[in-house]
């Protein structure tokens, strides 16, 4: 365990280090002088150069990554060139709005897709499996800011009931945030529950032909119980792995989604960061979603070592 | 009467796509035809120019001179659509394209030779893999000038993790094969096995699964495009024209679905047919 544990955190301190590398190095090689882009034409040759020494552009590029790492690992990410606000402050103030988003649309696209994986499973073929396949088919084929747009028509501007676009945070106004939040979440719900619905579905399919479900079922247990007690646990393995693995997928979709509902989340950062040329801001936000989503897998891996006692036995024995 | 619970069948076996759509699956490949038809030779056809503006007639609801309406600045939806959709199936071929040949050729070498040459293509590969990848591309986009090339090469390395995965499994358990062996043992050399033995019989299991990537590959141009750091104007986009017109929806809501709908139709499509290859070529069960 103490060995596997030390191999891990080898791992990662090694992947975090690379993802930091490629951050710096995407902003550092690009063509062109971050500068220039940031003054524009007009800029004179004085306040170029004193731009270049405030961004550290006017030392060797080893020495600036390794300026610019030292900085990352005592919290310090720079600061944004307009808003003169440190960028981690920046960052850490809107990630929570991020991390509602991405919560509430995991939470969303598992309500939807257990039960529809799990019945669908039970009953392939009939009516409501084609039906349920069908819809999925659809979503998937749709980007995530179609199916928002297309809620934001029907929701926002034919009935009514729910904002277009607007943020209220969480700890002001409780029902205000639920409101704002509804269409963001069930955006990116629906973009990703058919892919973990066709999952469970063809997992939970193969779970069921095993002579344990034979010998339950003989038994004369209900089907519900044998469905939800003995089949979905261990059907429900890779789907754990999926839901980890996609959060790379939701994060992207969630960029889109707090874009187009006007939410102040990380993903608008970047956006706006990229659209005011606030490499700062943009290397920043590029470094912590690196970091959170290597983070983020790392624990499904560990999660996943947990529910698959196969797996746990495997790592004892080698 | 009391009914029984009835029991799942012993064999279930996972719903084919061809017993599930029966013959439809030939209408989504014939929307495809007729798609990538119309883009290449959008020219020719008897359309309204998709770059004159008519300020006079802006946001004009469907007629019989513009099938989807005029935009906001007067331009015809439709063809403007057509154009777009030409970006978006250029940007997915080529970039499904770019990621089979590097990652088919990465997986290829990384499996043949294992040893230090995998452990260094695997640590890059799991480099690519630690960022989101619309983030990544996000990024790369921003820090270079938008170009309909730099879209392909970027979207097309966000694929090549997976291409080369495939590679490199299906070499791995090739190498074992006796023909393989007696290739060796005649005497042949290393690059003349990968291209003449090892190489053809990648083709299959590569190209299974690269039109459901031009799916997702479409779907990533038209994300970029809506951002605006896709191909950048006057060159029309899907993307870009939903988000142009985005304020005008409840107005004029051809200008928003128009191009959504080509968008949808021809992922939809690719879906359905690249399920099908899928199939065919790989016959396992596609995990999306």
């Amino acid at each position: 365990m103490l060995r596997r544990s030390l191999r891990l955190g080898g791992t990662l301190v090694g992947i975090l280090f690379a993802v930091s590398l490629i951050t710096f190095l995407l902003m550092n090689l690009a063509p062109g002088d971050a500068a220039l882009a940031i003054l524009g034409e007009t800029a004179t040759a004085e306040s170029i150069a004193t731009l270049r020494q405030r961004l550290g552009l006017d030392v060797p590029l080893l020495q600036r990554y390794l300026n610019w790492l030292g900085g990352v690992l005592t919290g310090d990410l720079g600061e944004s060139f307009r808003a003169n606000e440190p960028v981690l402050d920046a960052i850490v103030g809107r990630f929570p709005v991020t991390l509602q988003l991405l919560l509430g649309a995991q939470v969303v696209a598992l309500a939807l897709a257990l039960p529809i994986g799990i019945y669908t499973a039970y009953r392939p073929r009939s009516l409501a499996d084609k039906t349920a396949l069908g819809v999925a088919l659809a979503f998937v084929s749709t980007p995530p800011f179609l199916i928002g747009i297309i809620l934001i028509y029907v929701f926002a501007l034919q009935l009514g009931v729910l904002p277009a676009t607007g943020y209220v945070p969480l700890g002001e106004d409780l029902v205000g945030n639920f409101l704002t939040m509804v269409l963001p979440i069930a955006t990116l719900g629906l973009f990703e529950f058919p892919i973990y619905m066709r999952l469970l579905r063809s997992d939970m399919i193969q779970t069921l032909q095993q002579n344990f479900i034979l010998l339950a079922r003989a038994i004369g247990l209900p089907p519900w119980r044998i469905l939800i007690t003995h089949a979905l646990r261990p059907s429900s393995l890779s789907l754990i792995t999926v839901v980890g693995i996609n959060m790379g997928r939701l994060i992207g979709g969630a960029v889109i989604v707090e874009v187009l509902f006007g939410l102040p989340g990380v993903g608008q950062l970047l956006v706006d960061g990229i659209y005011q040329r606030e490499y700062l801001v943009v290397q920043g936000v590029v470094l912590f979603v690196g970091v959170f989503f290597v983070l983020i897998n790392t624990l499904v891996d560990l999660l996943y070592s947990m529910l698959d006692p196969r797996v746990r036995v495997d790592s004892i024995r080698h | 009467m009391t009914v029984s619970v009835t029991k799942p069948p012993a064999h279930l076996a996972p719903i084919a796509a061809r017993q599930w759509f029966g013959p439809l699956v030939y209408i989504p490949a014939a929307w495809l035809v007729v798609a990538i038809a119309a883009t290449v030779f959008a020219g020719l056809l008897p359309l309204p120019d998709p770059f004159k503006q008519a300020l006079l007639r802006t946001l004009q609801p469907p007629s019989a001179a513009h099938w989807l309406g005029t935009d906001s600045l007067g331009r015809d939806v439709f063809s403007r659509s057509i154009v777009g959709l030409r970006v978006s199936l250029i940007v997915g071929i080529g970039s499904v394209a770019f990621g089979l040949a590097l990652g088919g050729a990465l997986g290829l070498v990384s499996g043949y030779f294992r040893g230090l040459i995998d452990l260094w293509i695997s640590a890059v590969m799991t480099v690519v893999l630690s960022f989101p990848p619309l983030v990544l591309a996000i990024a790369i986009m921003s820090y270079a000038q938008p170009s309909l090339v730099l879209v392909i090469v970027v979207l097309g390395i966000l694929f090549v993790p997976a291409f080369a995965r495939i590679a490199r499994a299906n070499t791995l358990s090739l190498v074992e094969r006796e023909f393989v062996l007696a290739a060796r043992a005649i005497g042949m050399r290393d690059g003349f096995i990968l291209l003449r033995e090892i190489l053809p019989n990648l083709v299959a299991p590569l190209a299974a699964y690269s039109m459901l990537m031009v799916a997702v590959a479409i779907i990533g141009e038209a994300a970029l495009s809506f951002l605006g750091l896709s191909v950048p104007p006057p060159q029309p986009t899907l993307g870009g024209m939903i988000a142009a017109e985005r304020a005008n929806l409840l107005d004029a809501p051809w200008s928003v679905f128009g191009p959504a709908g080509f968008l949808f139709l021809t992922i939809l499509s690719l879906n359905i047919v690249g399920d099908q290859v899928q199939r065919r070529l790989d016959g396992r069960e596609a995990a999306i």
